[in-house]
């Protein structure tokens, strides 16, 4: 018996998964219309490859990845393209966002496309491909490409492989009906992703209160390395850095990722779609999601296609709103209420919850906090919840990171056992929202206080280069105009003469020279050599200070970017191009010394 | 449609303040049971007087402060308070020694620091202190229990309250006090000598502190505040007892028996210690906040100039809470150390 740690604080919210949970998965059928943001996961948003009218193949490329944290989208039926435009989606804000819209044809005829029986004779580079290339982004909500994940780390050894099917929001089986149903296919995607990331071992994760799903894991499991772990019901195990330290004892450093544990986890519906993409070379086009709540008729998991307007959904699970609807997408604790029925299910969308008013009460006001610390106890991230609301009233930012807000995991808890029903979470997402932007603006404000610098650094040497020439010219002038009036050997004039002394004698105190005419007359024949080789030494001097700005904004780019933990690849190459631009100045900066000595 | 949009979460647990607050007041009605039985009516009247200034105090307190009464009441925080100093006052203290504590606890001790949440001072022991450093007389003039005294009857202690003058009640010296002033007899014959003493402590008073240990059990049961706290005082005081029990010698400080079960122990482990508002906020915050004030209790209760000391040690350690908390941040998830120490 494997060993489990646990994990601080929690709780134990009503479960409401019964409701959902006892009837087969059904397929959805065909929208009319579907809908496919180019953005349904962690990172850049997809790149339109269809154009208004084209007719599209049911599992065909309709937009393809952009950058190397993206993934592509696929259509999920057969169809004609309609528009290119923008739709809300489903997203906190209830924002817009450019979607292809797709007319189905009803057909759903599939797009030509196979898949390898034995998987072991791919190489990973391949089956990594194939995973990207299948649109495949974490299911278990954040949506992070499933590839990027799994593309490893020169030097990251990964000792184990955590499948998690925990699924510990209440209201949720979709992950549940997946495994008892589908159990093989979750076993066969595990023991793919297990041939690519190679660790020592494989653990498929799930709470105690799925027994069903436990035991169908097993027997598709039998024979095989992989382990089944049940672990005790508790939100929120599913919590990727909990269900690490519940699995593996170890906690996920602060601001990193369990790959720098050695540890990487999927969702089993990640592993589901990992099957059919290597086996049946079926891309990401459809999922299982949960519709459930007291104000749905015949709440249930339904296997959707991708793009499918919510209210289609909702439709087929007996919708029956009633006043003042909510519809969360997500659970109870973690979701987010969707602004329209317009939007469409995308690759996160795990679950639809229509409660009633009795159900899921709004929240009464909140009244004062007597600092009970019920927070803190159930608190997974072991934070001061409490100290955190008192500093992100007080708008006390730089307490709130002293306080590690930034680890906070938004889970809800905090805010469920309150018993002064006092929002915490939105103050903590509003507070940290709030210094990410404090710290974007400081950050361009660096940015462009450098940037003046560097130009009035610029600027100031040009002048000083100008004036030296222009004296140089004058003295040589000067020069000129004395050996033209001692050639033509006229009179002295005594005046001129005079001023001739005190110019000298003001050269003299100025420069501190012995000779100040003799330095003169240096100048102004440097001066004239320099003339002569004006035009390449210009041009090498201009290359160097293209060549230093260009770096110079490269390392700002740099700097911001660490500042706002960018992907490890965008930093990767900021720092091969500021190699790159070192060496270019490097170069012209040769290039202008063999120009001034010539 | 319109649909109606919150953030998450969108469940929410079982607790409520004011169900807090009012599992907090039913879980002194032992203690109160067994004052009255020992001392007679004077706690209760303490208590429903003081509860009347106490809601006339909040009440006018936060229309000054432009809140809304009739919400902010139903918190039940201010009759928390009034209970608590009401059973921590002398039976039979006069109307205004009751008004003056429980304004100054509200107004005072409360509202002027912001209200619920935001006080830095226990109110009821802000209020109590106030009280024993003004009026010491009143404040020290204790009721003979059942056995050692007459128990005055409902009427007389309605008399006492609101015409102290014409009230003629005896007083008495606490076991406290005696144990304070004794500095030539055994404990033995201490106990022989003086009618206040019982089985393990002072009659009445051990039965009040278990029955306040009762309800502060039940509170523990209810999840209403953690164990930390109490169990560290109540340590805390018992090892000190412990310690320089001496025998029970003229120089003794009481046994620890008799500590946890003396003047306000109990009612201070339970119902003042746990004070959230006032308290660290930490496990480990708790832990030191607790075991501080079992041993500033005994200090005071055996070298100070008070005979009880649950009062001054909480209200010290409330000044020592923030400084607490601030040492005692727990460690992150993910954080190599608890952060925050400059």
């Amino acid at each position: 018996m494997r060993k489990i740690s646990g994990f601080h604080g929690g709780i134990h919210p009503a479960q409401n998964k019964a409701q959902s949970s006892q009837t087969p998965i059904v397929f959805t059928g065909i929208p009319p219309q579907l809908v496919f943001p180019l953005s349904q996961h962690i990172g850049s948003a997809a790149r339109p490859v269809v154009s208004v009218g084209q007719r599209v193949l049911k599992g065909q490329v309709i937009a393809e990845p952009v950058g190397f944290v993206s993934v592509p989208v696929h259509a999920s039926t057969s169809g004609t393209v309609r528009a290119i435009e923008e739709r809300v989606i489903a997203h906190p804000s209830g924002h817009a966002a450019p979607c292809i819209v797709l007319t189905s044809d009803g057909a759903d005829e599939w797009v030509e496309h196979s898949g390898v029986a034995d998987y072991r004779s791919l190489s990973p580079g391949a089956l990594l491909e194939r995973i990207r290339g299948a649109g495949i982004a974490g299911m278990g909500g954040a949506g992070f490409p499933a590839a990027v994940k799994l593309a490893l780390q020169p030097g990251k050894k990964i000792d184990t492989l955590i499948i998690n099917g925990t699924e510990c929001e209440p209201y949720i089986t979709a992950d549940d009906r997946l495994m008892r149903e589908r159990a093989a296919q979750v076993i066969q995607g595990a023991q793919i992703l297990a041939y690519l990331v190679a660790p020592g071992e494989t653990l498929v994760g799930v709470e105690d209160d799925k027994p069903e799903s436990l035991a169908a894991l097993r027997a598709a499991a039998a024979g095989s390395a992989i382990e089944i772990v049940e672990i005790p019901t508790k939100y929120p195990s599913g919590g990727e850095k909990q269900l690490v330290e519940i699995l593996t004892g170890r906690q996920v450093p602060s601001g990193g990722l369990p790959a720098d544990i050695g540890v990487i986890c999927q969702n089993v519906g990640t592993a589901a779609a990992v099957y059919q993409a290597i086996i049946h070379g079926r891309p990401l086009i459809s999922r299982i999601t949960t519709v459930t709540g007291a104000a749905v008729r015949a709440p249930g998991n339904f296997d959707v296609l991708l793009g499918t307007p919510m209210h289609f959904l909702l439709e087929r699970a007996g919708w029956d709103p009633g006043d003042r609807q909510r519809v969360i997408m997500g659970g109870p604790m973690m979701g987010f209420t969707v602004a329209s029925l317009e939007a469409p299910v995308v690759k996160t969308t795990n679950c639809l919850l229509a409660p009633t008013a009795t159900e899921l009460p709004t929240p009464p006001p909140a009244q004062a906090c007597i600092r009970c610390g019920m927070c803190a106890q159930v608190c997974p991230a072991s934070l001061l919840p409490q100290q955190l609301f008192w500093f992100a009233q007080g708008r006390e930012f730089d307490k709130l990171e002293q306080h590690n807000l930034f680890d906070c995991i938004e889970c809800g808890a905090c805010s469920w056992v309150c018993p002064s029903n006092i929002p915490l979470v939105q103050y903590y997402r509003a507070s940290k929202a709030e210094i990410v932007h404090l710290r974007r603006d400081s950050d361009k404000a660096e940015h462009s206080r450098l940037r003046f610098e560097a130009r009035q650094e610029r600027l100031a040497r040009e002048e000083q280069e100008k004036e030296a020439k222009r004296a140089a010219r004058r003295e040589a002038a000067q020069q000129r105009a004395k050996q033209a009036h001692e050639g033509s050997g006229t009179e002295e004039d005594p005046i001129q003469a005079a001023i001739e002394r005190a110019r000298a004698k003001q050269a003299e105190a100025q420069q501190g020279a012995p000779d100040a005419a003799q330095a003169a007359i240096e100048r102004a024949r440097q001066a004239r050599d320099d003339r002569a080789s004006e035009a390449p030494r210009d041009q090498a001097r201009l290359q160097l200070e293209k060549a230093q700005q260009r770096l110079r904004v490269a390392q700002a780019k740099l700097a911001e970017c660490r500042q706002s933990d960018a992907a490890d690849q965008v930093i990767e190459a900021l720092e091969a191009s500021i190699a790159r631009l070192t060496e270019k100045v490097t170069a012209a900066q040769r290039q202008l010394d063999a120009a001034q000595e010539a | 449609m319109g649909l109606l949009r919150i953030t998450s979460p969108h469940a929410h647990g079982p607790q409520h303040t004011p169900r807090v607050m009012q599992k907090v007041l039913l879980a002194t009605l032992p203690g109160i049971v067994v004052l009255t039985h020992f001392f007679g009516f004077g706690t209760v009247v303490n208590i429903l007087w003081g509860s009347v200034v106490a809601l006339l105090c909040e009440t006018l307190a936060l229309r000054l402060r432009g809140r809304s009464p009739g919400f902010y009441l139903r918190d039940c925080s201010a009759l928390v308070t009034a209970f608590l100093l009401g059973i921590a006052l002398p039976p039979y203290a006069p109307w205004w020694l009751v008004a003056v504590g429980i304004a100054s606890a509200i107004l005072l001790a409360k509202h002027l620091y912001g209200g619920l949440g935001y006080n830095p001072f226990n109110p009821a022991m802000a209020g109590y202190v106030i009280l024993l450093i003004s009026f010491p007389v009143q404040m020290t003039a204790w009721a003979p229990p059942r056995g050692a005294g007459d128990i005055p009857g409902l009427l007389q202690a309605l008399q006492a309250c609101f015409t102290p003058d014409a009230f003629d009640g005896s007083t008495m010296a606490t076991p406290l006090d005696l144990l304070k002033q004794n500095d030539s007899l055994l404990l033995q014959e201490l106990w022989a000598q003086s009618p206040q003493f019982g089985r393990w402590a002072g009659i009445g008073w051990e039965w009040a502190n278990l029955a306040f240990l009762a309800g502060g059990l039940w509170l523990l049961q209810q999840r209403v505040f953690s164990w930390h706290a109490p169990l560290a005082m109540l340590a805390s005081l018992s090892l000190l007892a412990g310690i320089f029990y001496d025998g029970g010698g003229s120089a003794s400080g009481g046994s620890p028996l008799f500590h946890l079960l003396s003047g306000a122990t109990m009612l201070g482990a339970f119902f003042i210690v746990t004070d959230p508002v006032t308290s660290a906020v930490s496990v480990r915050g708790r832990l030191i906040y607790g075991a501080m004030i079992g041993a500033l209790v005994y200090i005071i209760r055996v070298r100070g100039n008070y005979p009880d000391a649950v009062a001054f040690a909480v209200l010290i350690m409330n000044f020592a809470a923030p400084f607490i908390d601030h040492y005692t941040q727990p460690r992150t998830y993910g954080h190599q150390r608890s952060e925050g120490r400059e």
